[in-house]
């Protein structure tokens, strides 16, 4: 960067682009300027997982030990101890906790994100999103090493995953992301107005994880009831289940199998949809969650208006 | 001249909570107690700033200089209006506001750097320059956490001006860290000026604004007083202060007071540097005050050559008119025109009971070679 010396005169700013502030932009002005401050949230993402390891000896090391270690035990405790009969229970049982993680580690720091930064929300200017969205980053970040546990856990025990699937995965995530990102900025808006809401949130997803199914199998669910009387849909108003049931078919890939342990009968574990359904799902649910996130942004936009006068 | 800041129609409002709901339980009983009341900040201010302009805002505590420059800032959203700008924008409010006190210098000025808007390539150009204005080089890689008050400020300035933004904003930031800090600030802050950088300067330093400035904009409780050139613009500032000074005074004491007139013996105020001169100041009052009366004398679009000391001179002021005499034994003064403030404060010399802007105006003329405002006088030879 060069410096003018003293004197000499500064750069004209006749064609400089100009910004606006005003009570209300739009939602193109407000998204334009989400996209233009990308290095921030880069910077915010990098600094979370920074602070949270910073004085351990092992630093990041750890988000790759914790993950490991809770494998490890589910391994030891499903397929030792509380045999369900289910062949390689960990595999599907881990497949949907990845996505499960990433959602609620999401939700659960950005709740409060806004109130307990609030000293940098008044006085440094920047899209107020941003925080929210870095802790759903962050946790993205956790999520891409707990894959990449999964993965090596899936290829040492010689598990096959789907490869024709695959591909389902990036829609997936995509989709996961949006509506993750959606709801940690709502909510981090009203936790704002109504501090409870921290504490509901972390209520109210214990009930969700519950009714996904993440430890229990899509087709144990209450969901083939459903299915029968034409109302499957009721089930994946949870837009989570679609997203997990995707993960366990690539990485769980069965969708039948005979138990393990007497009466060794037939076990429905997943839906026995083609590829084409499960794309044509993921793509209709991608496009609700993007509609949805743009719902957030626009809901994020009018509740802070009015932060000052609540931080 | 390019408009750099266009503050256009700006109001702003805030809700006061009287008293705070903010739990859910709470809520749900009294869905609409808890009564709110607007405040307005600021109402309807228009003004623009061009490129290389310096201005000053000033106005009392609880004027609003500091809501616009947040809303100059983005910080906070006007109510309605808009503000445009153009150009990379750095403010020095409330500075270290965005520093993250677990992670180190060297990572929190490139945190800091990134909401002021600038991307780590630009900060790793400048990040030598950054330590080193911050003087903090063996620290950098510390955790902020453990940084003195002083530091912490320095880094932050430091990372503030050398991004090198295009519009500066600076908020009475200026009493931070020691003397020899805030005057290497203040050069920063010239040198911009000299840059043509624009810049935006909120104090309640009349001083400082007078020194800065070239044009200052008054506020006083969210409405615009002055835009105009720092000297008029002070002017209008300080007569406010006065005669919001009689609305609070419970007494009705403050404004009974005036200063009618600064005249010469001799009617003229032409005098030769260094001749003495006497001025004769009548003030009427309306009831008896005892304070102290003091003057200010400034060079003609200047700085302040001096101001007396306001416990020096009492003064009993009687009902009526009052004459009191001012008497220079010899004016040093070096060729110009000064302005003569005067005024009566009270006797502790904190609140200004009376005050008369450019009271009068002191020609000087000089026969010498000597240049600037005051004769020294010293001696010079070789030994």
């Amino acid at each position: 960067m060069v410096r003018p010396a003293a004197g000499q005169l500064h750069r004209s700013l006749d064609d400089a682009p100009v910004r606006v502030v005003s009570a209300r932009p739009t939602l193109s002005t407000r998204l334009k300027n989400l996209w233009s401050r990308r290095e921030l949230l880069q910077q915010l993402i990098f600094s979370d997982i920074r602070i949270k390891y910073k004085s351990s000896t092992l630093g990041v090391l750890w988000s790759l030990i914790a993950p490991a270690f809770t494998l490890g035990v589910y391994y030891l405790v499903f397929s030792i101890f509380l045999r369900n009969g289910i062949p390689n229970f960990v595999i599907y049982l881990f497949s949907g906790l990845v996505v499960w993680n990433m959602f609620q580690n999401s939700i659960n720091t950005a709740t409060g994100v806004i109130v307990d930064r609030s000293a940098l929300v008044k006085k440094v200017s920047f899209p107020r999103e941003i925080l929210a969205l870095s802790n759903v980053g962050a946790a993205v970040v956790y999520f891409a090493i707990q894959l990449a546990v999964l993965a090596i856990f899936v290829a040492a025990v010689g598990h096959v995953p789907a490869w024709r699937f695959m591909w389902l995965l990036p829609v997936s995530f995509l989709a996961l992301y949006f509506f993750t990102a959606a709801l940690a900025m709502v909510m981090s808006a009203v936790n704002v107005y109504l501090r409870d809401m921290k504490h509901l949130m972390e209520v109210l997803l214990q009930l969700w994880f519950w009714l996904t199914p993440v430890v229990y199998s899509y087709e144990h669910s209450i969901a083939p009831h459903l299915s029968r009387h034409g109302l499957s849909l009721i089930y994946f108003l949870n837009p989570i289940t679609l997203i997990v049931v995707t993960f366990q078919r690539v990485f769980y890939v069965n969708t039948v199998v005979t138990s393990t342990v007497a009466p060794f009968g037939r076990l429905d574990i997943l839906p026995a949809w083609s590829f084409t359904k499960f794309l044509d799902l993921n793509l209709g649910l991608l496009a609700i969650t993007v509609v949805l996130f743009f719902i957030a942004e626009a809901i994020f936009g009018r509740l802070e208006g009015n932060f000052e006068s609540e931080l | 001249m390019t408009s750099i800041i266009d503050v256009e129609d700006v109001s702003k409002q805030f809700k006061i909570h009287h008293e705070r709901h903010q739990s859910l339980k709470e809520r749900l009983l009294h869905p609409h107690s808890g009564s709110t009341e607007l405040f307005s900040a600021l109402s309807r201010i228009t003004f623009t700033v061009g490129q290389g302009e310096t201005v000053g805002i000033v106005g009392q505590n609880g004027s609003g200089k500091s809501t616009l420059l947040k809303c100059i800032c983005g910080v906070l959203k006007p109510t309605s209006g808009e503000i445009r700008l153009r150009g990379s924008l750095a403010a020095l409010l409330e500075l270290g506001a965005g520093f993250q006190p677990e992670l180190s210098g060297r990572d929190n000025v490139y945190l800091y750097g990134a909401m002021l808007g600038f991307s780590r390539r630009m900060v790793d150009a400048i990040f030598e320059e950054i330590v080193a204005f911050s003087e903090i080089e063996q620290f950098i890689d510390t955790q902020v956490k453990f940084y003195s008050s002083g530091m912490y400020v320095r880094l932050a300035f430091a990372v503030a001006v050398n991004v090198n933004p295009d519009i500066l904003v600076v908020d009475e930031v200026l009493a931070v860290g020691d003397e020899r800090f805030q005057a290497k600030c203040l050069d920063r802050i010239r040198r911009f000026k000299e840059e043509g950088r624009t810049i935006l300067f909120v104090t309640h330093n009349a001083d400082q604004v007078r020194a800065l400035c070239d044009r200052a904009v008054v506020l006083d409780r969210g409405d615009m007083l002055a835009d105009g050139p720092t000297q008029d613009s002070l002017r209008i500032f300080r007569e406010h202060l006065l005669e919001n000074a009689v609305e609070h005074d419970a007494a009705h004491l403050l404004g009974t007071i005036t200063i009618d007139s600064v005249t010469t013996p001799e009617g003229s105020f032409e005098i030769e540097s260094g001749s003495s001169l006497h001025l004769d100041v009548e003030v009427s009052a309306k009831t008896a005050y005892s304070g102290n009366f003091v003057l200010e004398l400034f060079a003609r679009n200047g700085p302040l050559v001096s101001r007396s000391d306001v416990q020096a001179a009492p003064v009993n002021l009687l009902p009526g008119r009052n004459h009191i005499g001012i008497d220079f034994a010899q004016l040093p003064l070096l060729e110009g025109i000064y302005d003569l403030n005067v005024g009566v404060v009270d006797h502790r010399g904190h609140t200004v009971i009376a005050w008369s802007e450019k009271a009068a105006s002191i020609q000087v003329a000089s026969s010498g070679r000597a240049g600037g405002i005051v004769e020294l006088g010293a001696t010079i030879r070789q030994e």
